[in-house]
């Protein structure tokens, strides 16, 4: 295999990789808080299509993803007003949220099918893309593809080093202890819904956006379900998560490169491919059952009733 | 009561005798209706716990508020005011320092689950520490612990001790407060029956302020003499996995049909540990336990209930009964191999009948079998499930605390049932605290400690300073009985 071809593999797989790892790294803040939402997929879809409306009749793709935030910070808003205050359970709500915003989507969006749009552009830096093999992968992407590595390495920080990162943990692990202790356990889980769903529309925009510059309906296909089991197998660890990611990224082009050298397998299953490869590996990472239990949010997907 | 800087006091009394309360006023949790604290010699009102720490009054709580899944710096770090948060590694660095200073071993870096019960103590009481304070609770710490851990735990009571802190010890464990206290006061039933120095004092005195005065047995029922072996038990062993289990060593003993065997012991000694061995909560592999003439085995709970072993546990609300269900539901949740069910199609017309006849016959206050069984008071459920398993005519009944938390009139019927259950020839083994209860119901009587059982007397050989001996795990006082029953014969 030449250089050439490896280059643009990893290239690609990285640009496929950074939707999932946008909302994975949401969802993880999220549910280390203790909130499960299962609205990924809604959000995303609702980031898309606004923040695709927005950047064509804007013309400011800048606008646009900022948009597309906001929209999705919004929904989460709903999700978590419905979630925290008004304690519905929350597996039922991010199912009803995603559905919604699938509908949703496609009723906003329908005047939008067919435009286009002059997409976000790659930003070279200069003489580091020009580091064999990797250089391409690393230095030659669009500013979001960037963004997104910062934001992981925030949240690595975040959980590492300060004193927000524990709060999370500890209000997602026992909110009665948490609130006994005086943190705020609303408070944090607010946040931490608002910052999912601001993720999450921020994947939907690079999307329609940045990856393929264009709206059309359901056009995350399920990218937020697999952004759910990344979360989980990934033991909620932001370095596993963006392995998984990247992994995922490089598993859905790999039926371009199989197709270009002439091996030929059904579509279906090489369509298949990106969902079970990412799921076999995680789930051989997460083998160590012990550990997963103990790094899993105790006190994921149930309500916390604040005592008067 | 008061108490000096740099002593080690103890609050003695029976699980409901009020320590706990007292020393959660104390720490500002619960607030009280009258009278006074006086605090470095100045009256106050304490506002609430971060008031107290404010004031230099640190608390160990008996069921520890740490996050298992953080470290020891980071649970730590999460008490500490926002304001002068330090950076983990400083933290970190003062942590081992003061537990250097006290001798108390505590890696910063580990996880809490990882650690055992003794080791989180310590993470609370160098929390505790890390905030300069000069009076420290602690609410039955050595509840939890193994002998070794509280040895520990008192050398470092008498070296913050010896440093001028004052040291609040509530206990029910005779033999720990002589070891360690210099004072000690005694409550019962929300007031103070005595006070005195443990270390002059004889168990037998202090037993005698903390347990009822031999003349509260005054209402008796007679004694029966158990026939044959309904439950048997051979040197049944259980090694604890879970933190807070107590392992048991050795346990032997046997009911007999038309008796009532009782086992007292103050909670936490593995009473829990027995009780689910013997329904099949817990699986023992070693055929220790033998029923009838069978060894129960790996038999789970629904089959030994099939094989006539009712259990009335401790928890009624969780585990005796299903809070959100109705007293009729919750009939048949243990009555379903009793014809409330035929070939898995259910009667409700017999099973309402059923419970209604229940409802009656125990005097349970309720509005009907459609009551939810969380909408009862503690005293008529406890009637009620009581009453559920009673009319199952178990061959063997095993409760646990009965008529704890029940008032008089209701403690009264449930015995009267018991007694009742007894002179229809059936095993009924009794595990309390209660030891008024236990002389007033057993027939036969012995204790548990630490995961050991005493030796076993008829109830009458054994006096109330010797069960108090045997509940403090000094069983060697059994000469005392072989006497007894010497003189007897």
């Amino acid at each position: 295999m030449d250089i050439d071809l490896v280059q643009n593999i990893l290239y690609a797989s990285v640009r496929n990789g950074t939707p999932l790892l946008l909302v994975a790294l949401g969802e993880m803040v999220c549910e280390k808080s203790g909130v499960l939402n299962l609205g990924q997929e809604g959000m995303m879809l609702i980031g898309a299509v606004i923040g695709f409306m927005v950047a064509v009749s804007t013309g400011s793709l800048g606008l646009g993803i900022l948009a597309a935030i906001c929209a999705g910070a919004l929904s989460a808003a709903l999700f978590g007003f419905l979630t925290l205050t008004l304690l519905t359970n929350q597996v039922a709500t991010g199912l009803a949220l995603t559905i919604f915003g699938t509908g949703l989507s496609a009723f906003m969006g329908t005047g939008y099918i067919g435009k286009t749009l002059v997409g976000l552009q790659p930003v070279n830096i200069p003489y580091l893309m020009d580091i064999p093999v990797i250089g391409k992968a690393v230095f030659a992407q669009d500013l979001l593809v960037y963004l997104s590595v910062v934001i992981f390495l925030l949240i690595i920080w975040l959980f590492s080093r300060s004193r927000y990162g524990l709060v999370i943990r500890a209000v997602g692990e026992n909110p009665e202890a948490a609130h006994a202790v005086g943190l705020p356990v609303l408070k944090t889980r607010y946040l931490a819904v608002l910052f999912g769903g601001g993720m999450a529309g921020l994947a939907g925009a690079y999307l329609s956006i940045a990856y393929t510059p264009l709206w059309s309906e359901g056009m995350t296909s399920g990218k937020g379900w697999i952004a759910l089991a990344l979360v989980v197998f990934a033991s909620w660890k932001a370095e596993r998560i963006i392995l998984g990611a990247y992994l995922f990224g490089f598993a859905s082009i790999l039926h371009l490169i199989m197709q270009g050298s002439g091996y030929d397998l059904s579509p279906n299953i090489l369509s298949m491919l990106p969902y079970v490869a990412t799921i076999a590996v995680l789930i051989i990472m997460s083998r160590k059952q012990t550990m997963t239990r103990w790094l899993a949010p105790k006190s994921l997907g149930e309500s916390y009733r604040p005592q008067s | 009561m008061s108490i000096r800087s740099g002593e080690i006091h103890a609050i003695l009394g029976e699980n409901g005798a009020g320590k706990s309360t007292l020393m959660k006023i104390i720490y500002g949790v619960i607030k009280p209706d009258t009278g006074q604290i006086i605090w470095q010699n100045k009256e106050l009102a304490i506002k609430g716990p971060a008031h107290a720490r404010q004031l230099g009054i640190g608390m160990v709580f008996q069921h520890f508020s740490l996050f298992e899944s953080l470290t020891v710096a980071e649970n730590i770090a999460l008490s500490l005011p926002e304001e002068n948060f330090p950076s983990l590694s400083e933290l970190s660095k003062k942590i081992i320092a003061i537990s250097q200073q006290y001798g108390m071993e505590l890696d910063p870096d580990r996880h809490i689950y990882s650690l055992s019960v003794g080791e989180q103590q310590r993470v609370e009481i160098v929390r505790c520490l890390l905030q300069n304070i000069s009076l420290l609770i602690l609410d039955e710490p050595t509840s939890v612990l193994t002998p070794v851990e509280v040895d520990n735990l008192f050398k470092i009571l008498r070296l913050l001790a010896s440093q001028g802190c004052s040291i609040l010890f509530i206990s029910h464990k005779l033999s720990e407060v002589q070891a360690l206290c210099d004072n000690a006061t005694i409550l019962r039933a929300g007031k103070i029956t005595g006070t005195c120095e443990p270390k002059n004092t004889t168990t037998e005195n202090i037993a005698r302020m903390m347990v009822a005065d031999d003349s509260a047995i005054s209402h008796s029922y007679p004694r029966a003499q158990g026939k044959a072996i309904v439950l048997q038990v051979e040197r049944l062993n259980y090694q604890a996995s879970a933190a807070f289990a107590i392992p048991l060593t050795d346990i032997s003993f046997e009911v007999r049909a038309g008796e009532i065997f009782g086992i007292a012991g103050v909670a936490g000694n593995g009473q829990a540990e027995l009780l689910k061995l013997l329904t099949g909560e817990f699986i023992d592999h070693s055929d220790a336990i033998i029923y009838k003439g069978k060894r129960l085995g790996c038999l789970p709970p629904s089959e030994r209930r099939r094989q006539g072993i009712a259990t009335v546990p401790e928890e009624r609300l969780g585990r005796s009964a299903v809070p959100g269900m109705t007293l009729a539901e919750n009939n048949l949740l243990t009555g379903y191999t009793k014809g409330l069910s035929n070939r898995g199609w259910l009667n409700w017309q017999t099973i309402r009948r059923h419970t209604d006849e229940i409802l009656q016959s125990c005097k349970v206050k309720s509005s009907g079998s459609q009551a939810q069984a969380r909408s009862l008071s503690g005293g008529n459920l406890q009637k009620f499930i009581i009453g559920r398993e009673i009319s199952q005519q178990p061959d063997l009944l095993i409760c646990s605390h009965p008529t704890w938390g029940v008032d008089i009139g209701a403690a009264n019927l449930i015995r009267d049932e018991l007694i009742a259950l007894r002179d229809a020839g059936k095993a009924i083994l009794v595990i309390s605290e209660d030891i008024d209860e236990l002389y007033q119901m057993c027939d036969r009587l012995c204790a548990i400690c630490h995961g050991h059982l005493s030796p076993v007397g008829n109830t009458d050989d054994i006096s109330i300073n010797l069960l108090g001996q045997w509940m403090t795990g000094e069983f060697n006082a059994i000469e005392a009985v072989t006497e007894l029953a010497d003189s007897h014969a």
